[in-house]
C-alpha cells in the first residue's frame, strides 16, 4: 500500500511515517456506563466506508492529526 | 468459481427456496464446513449456503494453507488439536483428494526470548499430545540446509521449534470437497446471492430469514460465517462485534527446484515459508496496521517480507514474485475464534478467525453443526462464544496465531 498523508506541519508524507490511532465512537444508544466500558473495551464500528481516525507522525513532527478515510479503497476523503 | 472449475467440481445447482431449516450466509471454508456436518452427522439437508460471489472466493482460498495444533492455551489446543486431527482424515472423510501433506512446522529461535517461550510451549503442546521438539542449531541446518545460520549476520538460529503434525493442504480443494459433500446430501449452494439485510421478528429477539438479491429466504436457523465481512452482517440483526477487519497479504515465487521440506517460520522476522505442490514459494507475514476492506496488494509489504526471506534463506534472491494477493481478515481482540450461540434467537456466529482459520475449518465446522442441530452450544467451543467479552473471560492466545 503506497498511501501518502497531508500532515498540516510537513506536507505530504508517505504512510509508513504515521503511527496508526483509532477514534472510539460508542453509539450514543447505548447508555449504560458498564455497557459503555464493555463497549469501549471490546467492541468496534469496524466501518466499511468514511471513518475518521487519527495517525501519529511519529518520524515526522510527533504530532496527532485527524483524517477521514475510505476503508474500502483506502482513499483519504478529508484532511481534518 | 470460473466455468472451468464449476464443470470440474460436482456441484448441483438449484433455484432459491422460499424457506429452508438453516441458511449459511458466506460460502467460506467455515460456511461449507458447517453444511458438511449438518447433512453427514445430523440428517439436516434442507440448508442454504448465499454466496455473494463464488464459494471459496474469500480468504478459504486466500490462504497460505497452513495447518498445525501448536497453539498456546489450553482451551485452543484442544479445539485446534480436533481440526488437526479432522484435517488428517479429511480425504479419507470426504474421498476427495485434497493434496494433503503433512510437513512438520519448525520456528526458527533467534534470542534466548525465544527459546524460553519455545521450551515451554513445546513442553505444554507435547503433553496435549501434539509432538514438539526443541531442535539445536546443528539440527536446524541438517533439516534446512538453505537456512543461513548466522542471519544475515543479524538473525542468528540459535536453535528450532519442530511442531510434527504441521501440514499445508490445497485451500480450492478443501472448499470444493466440503461443498461437494453437502450438496450431494442436499444442501443447495447458491452463488452470486448477497444477503442484503436479515429478516427480524418483530421486536428484533429472532431471526426468521434473508433478504438478497435474488428474493426472500426464511429459516429459523441461521448462522453468519461471512469473514471480514461480519460487522455489516450482524449488524443486520442489531449485534455488534469485537472485530476489526485488516487485510493480511501473501505471495509465491516461481517454482525452486529442490523439494523445501518443513514449513519455515522466524520467531523474531515475523516471515514464514512453505512450498506448494509446484513448487513455489508461499510466503506471508503481518496485517496491515490499519483496518480496511482493500484488496489491494502493495510493494510495502513485499519489500518487507522478501527482505526478510532472503535474509533467512539466500538461495530466494534468485526466485522471481509470481503472485501476490489480499484477504479481509475478521481480527477479534484476543486472537480467538468467535463462536456459536448470540443474543438473538437462531442466529449463530463464526468469526474471529482473523489471519489462523483454514486450520479450524472442520472442527468449527462440526462444533457449528452440532450448535446449530441441538440449540446447546457445543462443548469443544464452549469457551468461544460471543458472551465471553462481557464475563471477562478472553482467550487471549495472540502469541500463538501469527499470520499462519
Ligand atoms: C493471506 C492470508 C493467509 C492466511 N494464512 C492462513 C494459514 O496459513 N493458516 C490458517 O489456518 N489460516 C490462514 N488464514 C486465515 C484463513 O484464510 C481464514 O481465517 C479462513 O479462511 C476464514 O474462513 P471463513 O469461511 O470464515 O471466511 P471466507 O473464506 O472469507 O468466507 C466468507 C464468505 O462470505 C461471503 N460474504 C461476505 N458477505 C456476504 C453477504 N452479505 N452475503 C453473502 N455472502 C457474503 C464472502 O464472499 C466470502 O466468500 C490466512 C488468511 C489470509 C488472508
Ligand atoms: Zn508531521
Amino acid at each position: 500500500m503506497s498511501m501518502q498523508i497531508t500532515c498540516p506541519f510537513c506536507g505530504d508524507r508517505p504512510l509508513q511515517e504515521f503511527a496508526y490511532g483509532e477514534v472510539y465512537d460508542i453509539p450514543e444508544s447505548i447508555t449504560d456506563p458498564d455497557e459503555r466500558n464493555l463497549d469501549r473495551a471490546f467492541f468496534y464500528n469496524n466501518v466499511e466506508g468514511v471513518q475518521r481516525e487519527a495517525w501519529f507522525h511519529s518520524y515526522g513532527c510527533r504530532r496527532w492529526i485527524y483524517i477521514q478515510r475510505d476503508t474500502i479503497d483506502d482513499r483519504i476523503v478529508k484532511h481534518e | 468459481m470460473n466455468e472451468f472449475q464449476e464443470r470440474k467440481v460436482k456441484l448441483k445447482w438449484h433455484e432459491p427456496k422460499k424457506t429452508y431449516d438453516v441458511i449459511i450466509i458466506g460460502g467460506g471454508g467455515h460456511g461449507l464446513a458447517t453444511a458438511y456436518f449438518l447433512a453427514t452427522r445430523h440428517n439436516i439437508t434442507n440448508v442454504a449456503v448465499i454466496e455473494r460471489k463464488y464459494i471459496g472466493g474469500g480468504n478459504s482460498g486466500r490462504n497460505t494453507t497452513i495447518i498445525r495444533a501448536d497453539y498456546g492455551i489450553p482451551e485452543a489446543m484442544k479445539f485446534y488439536g480436533r481440526s488437526v486431527d479432522l484435517y488428517y482424515e479429511l480425504e479419507k472423510e470426504t474421498d476427495r483428494w485434497l493434496m494433503f501433506k503433512p510437513k512438520g512446522m519448525l520456528r526458527l529461535m533467534h534470542s534466548e526470548a525465544n527459546l524460553t517461550s519455545s521450551i515451554k510451549r513445546a513442553h505444554v503442546n507435547s503433553e496435549w499430545g501434539h509432538q514438539t521438539d526443541i531442535l539445536s542449531a546443528p539440527e536446524v541446518a541438517r533439516m534446512v540446509p538453505e537456512l543461513d545460520m548466522s542471519g544475515g549476520g543479524k538473525y542468528p538460529v540459535i536453535g528450532g521449534f519442530l511442531h510434527h503434525e504441521g501440514a499445508t493442504a490445497r485451500h480450492d480443494r478443501v472448499n470444493w470437497a466440503l461443498a461437494e459433500g453437502a450438496n450431494r446430501l442436499g444442501a443447495h449452494i447458491h452463488q452470486r446471492t448477497e444477503v442484503q439485510d436479515l429478516i427480524m421478528s418483530e421486536d428484533g429477539s429472532k431471526v426468521k430469514g434473508v433478504r438478497t438479491n435474488k428474493g426472500d429466504m426464511y429459516a429459523d436457523q441461521v448462522l453468519c460465517a461471512v469473514g471480514g465481512h461480519v460487522t455489516k452482517v450482524t449488524s443486520m440483526a442489531g449485534l455488534r462485534m469485537p472485530i476489526r477487519t485488516h487485510p493480511l497479504q501473501a505471495f509465491v515465487t516461481n517454482h525452486y527446484e529442490r523439494n523445501f521440506d518443513p514449513i519455515v517460520a522466524s520467531l523474531t522476522l515475523h516471515f514464514y515459508v512453505s512450498q506448494t505442490a509446484r513448487g513455489e514459494m508461499l510466503m506471508g507475514a503481518h496485517v496491515d496496521r490499519q483496518p480496511a476492506y482493500n484488496y489491494r496488494a502493495g510493494y510495502d509489504f513485499l519489500q518487507h517480507c522478501a527482505h526478510h526471506a532472503m535474509t533467512m534463506l539466500p538461495f530466494m534472491r534468485k526466485l522471481r514474485v509470481l503472485r501476490q494477493w489480499t484477504g479481509l481478515c475478521d481480527m477479534s481482540p484476543d486472537a480467538s475464534p468467535i463462536l456459536g450461540l448470540t443474543p438473538v434467537d437462531g442466529f449463530h456466529i463464526s468469526t474471529g478467525w482473523g489471519t489462523w482459520g483454514f486450520k479450524a475449518i472442520p472442527a468449527s465446522g462440526e462444533s457449528l453443526a452440532a450448535t446449530i442441530a441441538t440449540g446447546q452450544q457445543a462443548e469443544l467451543i464452549q469457551p468461544f462464544g460471543l458472551d465471553r467479552f462481557a464475563k471477562d473471560r478472553t482467550m487471549g492466545d495472540l502469541g500463538s496465531t501469527g499470520t499462519h
